[in-house]
């Protein structure tokens, strides 16, 4: 089997953003990133996936800052190729990041045909999960998102996907390969790495660059965003603090001057 | 750089692995380790296993993931076997390496220490964030290269965690009344990674070592001062491999080298009972046992009591070695707490402060102390905290 992931970048919140200047971006020289959580947990499948049944993994990534660390990191945990797209604006859209994966993907010797292509299913730059779809779009293969778990059949040719749906209720679906799955949660919390792996990692292994092709169509995006704003606070907790009495007293008082009995 | 070149292959040919050969086997480190009884293998048997050449089956356990590297078995080797430096990381990196999954707490902490320079996930560039509420200018190097007497190292617990900023917030008026001439990092510090290197992480500890390393070198400075036991310990044994020559001390023991200065600043009497935890990286791994107390007595109206188990034989609070980001696995391992051991001993002496000079210690008994429901009987301040109200007018 040979498995293809799919990695994306995204804006670290941990750290603060800032708007640049203009007010349609963010402020890309402040941004630091992180590879996307749900990416992660697709890389991590991948690798369950390769201990449980033998596998050769691919991973595939578009350039941003510290990707090299996030790729190296993969092959530290087990993959065998890792690539990176090159020449791309850094915040490209999600329709272009599809292309950019699917035109790669498609164009470079060995990364297809690939009988499982994984990737997050959400990211927080793309909270409608359309990269997955719109791959899979254009390799033209079947797609299955929301995905929490995958097993193999002896064949090799066929997967039991698990879906989460609301309510608790989860589906069992069989996915003819190859496919596109869009992975929620791997089967596991991702692993850890020792630091010392990644490291030797970045002395061994060497990540291929692939120049970004041309975007399809007349490179215009369908939406464009006009203004970023921050979210303006429209009110405030008001923390009564004192002895129990005046505490108690105070939010009876509040509680009789609003209405509420 | 490796900070440890032994590993566990070359270990019984090197010096270190000789010295632990030559263990009487008396079983005195796991009396004195404050979870010997909940390991499959405590040093004793680690050692007689390793004697054997079956040092794989001790990582057949998960039981050595207790040991919070509290030096206690290293003071008390009748041999001065150095188990904490050497044998126990190791192994516990082994012990760990056979984990089908990390526990989900010291994981995120590695992570987060690895990419935000700190094991909180806080974000790196809000780490000088507390100056603003220091009452006193601070310096930061970035902002004013001029030479200082002192580059004030002042970690994570400390730039981060709201008690820890307290720490800070005194520290920094110390300094000033004192007249030392210091500048931080701010935003360029990161951990000094000890606990990486205790915990299993050598490579974490090493990418610290390497950052921290260049950073200071940027710098002019006489001497490193630093709120942190765990930095102190990892700048005083790891960081000289990689050519740290600069002067060392801890905000504690540096300050009691100010007695006679800070006598007359210390106008306010505080009228409290106070009892003192030793730190394991300042006392056992230091000797520093005798500069927080001399501290702590210079306090007008100050009684100072002692617990049972003091000065080399304090009970660790159980943070060291990574135990900081393992409580909710030892809770589900049924390990009694040892941060809960040890203040039930502190309350038993009557005291109403318990006084630290670690800034892991504040949040851990304070915990504690409402888990155990003797937070309206005792409180817990940092030496520094308590010298800092004294000088309130």
């Amino acid at each position: 089997m040979h498995i293809l992931v799919l990695l994306k970048m995204v804006p670290d919140v941990v750290e603060d953003l800032e708007i640049a200047d203009g007010g349609r971006t963010l402020d890309l020289d402040y941004l630091r990133m992180i590879l996307s959580e749900s990416d992660d947990h697709a890389l991590e499948q991948a690798l369950l996936l390769k201990e449980r049944h033998g596998a050769k993994l691919t991973v595939l990534a578009l350039d941003a800052p510290e990707v090299d660390d996030a790729l190296f990191t993969a092959a530290a945990k087990g993959a065998d190729r890792v690539l990176k797209v090159t020449g791309l604006d850094a915040g490209c859209t999600t329709r272009l990041a599809a292309h950019v994966f699917a035109q790669v993907a498609a164009a470079q010797p060995g990364v297809m045909p690939a009988d499982l292509v994984l990737t997050g299913v959400q990211a927080i730059d793309d909270l409608d999960g359309l990269v997955a779809p719109l791959v899979a779009d254009e390799l033209r293969l079947p797609y299955l998102g929301i995905i929490t778990g995958i097993s193999t059949d002896p064949s090799g040719k066929i997967v039991r996907a698990i879906k989460e749906f609301p309510a608790g209720v989860r589906g069992e679906f069989e996915v003819r390969l190859p496919a596109v799955l869009g992975i929620q949660a791997a089967e596991r919390p991702p692993r850890y790495v020792p630091v010392a792996k990644v490291r030797a990692a970045s002395k061994s292994v060497r990540i291929e660059c692939i120049p970004a092709p041309l975007p399809a169509g007349d490179g215009c995006p369908a939406v464009n965003v006009v203004q970023m704003k921050r979210n303006e606070p429209a009110g405030h907790a008001e923390m009564l603090e004192g002895a129990p009495e005046q505490v108690s007293g105070r939010l009876c008082a509040i509680l009789a001057e609003r209405g509420l009995f | 750089m490796s900070a440890c070149p032994v590993s566990l292959e070359t270990l019984p040919q090197s010096p270190e692995g000789k010295e632990i050969l030559t263990c009487l086997q008396c079983g005195v480190c796991a009396g004195t380790c404050p979870y010997g009884e909940v390991m499959d293998y405590p040093p004793r048997r680690m050692i007689a296993m390793m004697r054997a050449g079956m040092l794989e089956k001790v990582f057949t356990s998960d039981g050595l993931l207790a040991c919070v590297a509290c030096y206690a078995c290293m003071a008390k080797c009748p041999r001065g076997i150095r188990l904490t430096e050497i044998l126990l990381p190791l192994m516990k990196e082994q012990t760990l390496a056979h984990l089908p999954e990390l526990p989900g707490e010291l994981q995120k902490a590695l992570q987060n220490t690895l990419r935000y320079g700190n094991p909180m996930g806080e974000p790196s560039r809000k780490r000088a964030a507390w100056v603003k509420t220091a009452g006193v200018p601070i310096r930061i190097f970035a902002e004013d290269r001029r030479p200082a007497d002192a580059l004030w190292f002042v970690e994570c617990y400390t730039s981060y965690y709201p008690r820890g900023q307290d720490n800070c917030r005194a520290t920094a008026k110390l300094f000033h009344r004192l007249g030392v001439d210091f500048a931080i990092l701010g935003n360029e510090e990161k951990c000094a990674g000890e606990c990486g290197r205790l915990t299993w992480e050598p490579g974490l500890f090493e990418t610290l070592m390497d950052y921290n390393m260049a950073v200071f070198q940027k710098y002019q400075f006489n001497r490193v001062v630093t709120s942190c036991p765990h930095a102190h310990n990892a700048f005083k044994n790891r960081y000289p491999a990689l050519g740290f020559n600069w002067g060392l001390e801890h905000v504690t023991p540096f300050l009691a080298k100010y007695l006679d200065v800070l006598k007359p600043l210390l106008t306010r009497k505080l009228p409290y009972t106070v009892t003192y935890h030793d730190s394991c990286c300042l006392g056992r791994q230091n000797e520093f046992y005798e500069a927080p107390r001399q501290l702590l007595r210079l306090i007008p109206g100050v009684k100072l009591i002692e617990m049972v188990h003091n000065s080399v034989n304090s009970i660790c609070c159980g943070g060291g070695g990574g135990g900081m980001w393992l409580d909710t696995y030892f809770k589900a391992k049924g390990y009694e707490r040892l941060s809960e051991r040890r203040v039930t001993e502190a309350v038993a002496t009557g005291a109403d402060v318990l006084a630290v000079s670690c800034p892991y210690e504040v949040s851990r008994f304070e915990d504690a102390l409402k888990v155990l429901g003797y937070d309206k009987r005792m409180i817990v301040r940092d030496v520094t905290e308590l010298l800092a109200e004294a000088m309130e007018e």
